[in-house]
């Protein structure tokens, strides 16, 4: 059985449900897991466009983590989630270590955080001047500072690529630097039709990010596994907790319908009456 | 903001109309929301995940089914091209009613109108909440040729004035609207103008409505991936109040946008 943790099985991946307030509408924010967009310490106006482009079954994107910086999440969207009863993951992403850490130092006093999301995978990082994951070490590097801001009840997802031939160790490493559970995974690195460095996303990544995760819970049963990519409904979400992940995320789906994470929600509800909240409790 | 539904619609009706498609469709709960300017977000297909953005052209009342809603579909790439086969009965996702609408006038003052092929959609439900309000409405109808221009005898119905200016000259004015603005704007005397059409058309009727000190809204088409202001795939650099130019999301901020606000220079 795989490692019990204090969050629901459905969670809003980052960066794919705008501020929540985009989102309110089509699903109930009351008890859901949201991973915020990343944010940074200042705030980022993102790239250039198109930012957007369509593969089949995919999405191919380059958004460049346009956000408002800390300050103005902390002053506005942050609130308004926590009122609307949300269980906020706040997604961090930095051009240095140090950054990373600030940013966990100033949200662990922040009320209603629930936990830290650390983006790991972006997959234009030089790029964007982001601090640069090659290595299994440069994650869990980043990792150990969070953790060593962060309160220890509290949950650090770490989040990486879906790359296989670095996800054990990969998942090793900032499971050893204390992440609560890792998220498999991000976006697919990949191309816009102009050729700049941009993310895959949807259906189209989905049997790859589930043979990540796979292998990692198979190789690491001690770790807990989000799985990730392409979730569109119950029944791909159904595949990820079947390959041993403690919960899904859903990302690109909502783009195309978004209600679909409050479906997957009432889905897995429908099937165990007592996951009310979709946590797992266990 | 009008709060937005998602729902599994139906169409009722098909209509070829020169080179467009128009498509009658039921998707209870969005006509009964809708404000002139807003748009649906509908889904073409499972393996296409970005979602089509669409005017809501009108909303009517069809019989059995309560409020219904037209779009006009030009058909093009892969999307656009699915919309426009649809057959009567088929089943259509649709996310509604999307965006900020256009700004009604306090006051019954001038107001021109400036439609360019499909996307001249949205002005005619606005003209008739202009009429509504006393406003006296001119609306010049521009497109490359008859089979791209909407019906202007149908927009006759809602303005006073109604022009035709098509770039082959098979129907009203030989040319492009854009040199044509100016003095539709003197003739009219306007004081509020309002775009619907490729960047480019935008971009000249704002600068003729700042030439002649009017107050001017132009309907962003800028490409969207979900329309419901979730992915932030929709830049569109405005100036502020302040001097400095911020992106803001075309589908949640817009589409419809003060036309001195836009950095044209900046939109891709
Ligand atoms: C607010 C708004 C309202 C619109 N209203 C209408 C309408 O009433 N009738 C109509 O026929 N079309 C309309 N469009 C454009 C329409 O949504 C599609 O972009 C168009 O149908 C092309 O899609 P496609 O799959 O056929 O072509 P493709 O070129 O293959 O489109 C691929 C992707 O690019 C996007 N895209 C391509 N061209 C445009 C464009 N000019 N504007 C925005 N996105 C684009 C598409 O949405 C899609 O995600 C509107 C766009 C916007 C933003
Ligand atoms: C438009 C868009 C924006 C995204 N922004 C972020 C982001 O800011 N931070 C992040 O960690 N992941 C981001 N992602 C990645 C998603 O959170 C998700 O991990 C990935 O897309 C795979 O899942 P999916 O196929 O369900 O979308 C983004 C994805 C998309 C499509
Ligand atoms: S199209 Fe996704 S935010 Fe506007």
């Amino acid at each position: 059985m795989s490692p019990a943790v204090p969050w629901g099985r459905v969670m809003v991946a980052s960066g794919c449900g705008g501020t929540g307030r985009e989102l309110a509408p089509y699903a109930d924010l009351e008890g859901l897991d949201f991973v915020t967009r990343s944010i940074t310490l200042d705030p980022r106006a993102g790239g250039p466009s198109p930012r957007v482009a369509e593969t089949p079954s995919g999405l191919v994107h380059a958004v460049g983590h346009q956000n408002p910086g800390l300050e103005h999440f902390l002053a506005t969207e942050l609130p308004w989630l926590v009122r609307a009863g949300a269980r906020v993951h706040v997604s961090i992403v930095g051009g240095a270590i140090g950054e990373y850490a600030e940013l966990a130092r100033r949200l662990s006093r922040a009320p209603g955080v629930a936990g830290l999301e650390v983006n790991l995978g972006a997959t234009d990082q030089a790029g964007e001047g982001l601090f640069e994951v090659r290595e299994p070490y440069h994650a869990a590097s980043v990792v150990a500072a969070v953790r060593r801001e962060f309160p220890a009840d509290r949950p650090v997802l770490a989040k990486l690529r879906p790359d296989l031939s670095r996800a054990v160790e990969g998942a090793r490493a900032v499971h050893d630097a204390g992440a609560s559970a890792v998220v498999l995974g991000d976006a697919v690195p990949a191309a816009l039709p102009d050729g700049r460095p941009a993310g895959l996303s949807g259906p189209a990544i989905t049997p790859v990010a589930l043979r990540c995760v796979h292998e990692v819970v198979a190789r690491l049963p001690e770790v807990a596994v989000v799985g990730g990519g392409g979730v569109d409904g119950p029944a791909t979400a159904r595949a990820f907790l079947a390959a041993g992940a403690v919960a899904v995320q859903v990302g690109a789906a909502l783009l195309h319908d978004p209600t679909t994470v409050a479906r997957i929600r009432a889905d897995l509800e429908a099937q165990d009456p007592h996951d009310h909240s979709g946590r797992t409790d266990r | 903001m009008t709060s937005a539904i998602h729902v599994v619609g139906e169409v009722l009706a098909t209509k070829r109309a020169g080179a467009y498609r128009h498509l009658t469709i039921a998707a209870p709960g969005i006509p009964e929301r809708f404000r002139a300017g807003n748009f649906v977000a509908v889904s073409v297909g499972d393996d296409l995940l970005a979602r089509r953005p669409l005017w809501i052209h009108r909303v009517k009342e069809t019989g059995a089914y309560g409020p219904t809603l037209d779009v006009v579909v030009q058909p093009r790439g892969p999307g656009s091209t699915r919309l426009a086969e649809l057959p009567v009965g088929a089943r259509l996702p649709v996310t509604g009613p999307l965006g900020r609408p256009f700004a009604l006038p306090r006051e019954p003052v001038s107001c021109v109108l400036v439609g360019e092929g499909y996307a001249a959609a949205p002005l005619f439900p606005l003209a008739a909440r202009l009429r509504e309000r006393g406003c006296p409405v001119t609306l010049v109808l521009a497109a490359d040729d008859e089979a791209h221009l909407l019906s202007a005898l149908e927009a006759r119905r809602s303005a006073r004035s109604v022009s035709v200016v098509t770039r082959d000259g098979s129907v009203g004015a030989r040319g492009d609207v854009t040199s044509q603005v100016d003095a539709v704007l003197e003739r009219a005397d306007a004081d509020v103008v309002y775009a619907a059409g490729p960047t480019a058309t935008l971009a000249a009727v704002a600068a003729a409505a700042e030439r002649r000190g009017a107050w001017s809204q132009v309907a962003l088409e800028t490409p969207m991936a979900c329309g419901t202001g979730l992915c932030q795939g929709c830049p569109v650099p405005v100036v502020a109040e302040d001097g400095v130019t911020r992106r803001v999301r075309a589908c949640v901020d817009g589409p419809v946008i003060r036309g001195d606000r836009v950095h044209w220079g900046e939109l891709g």
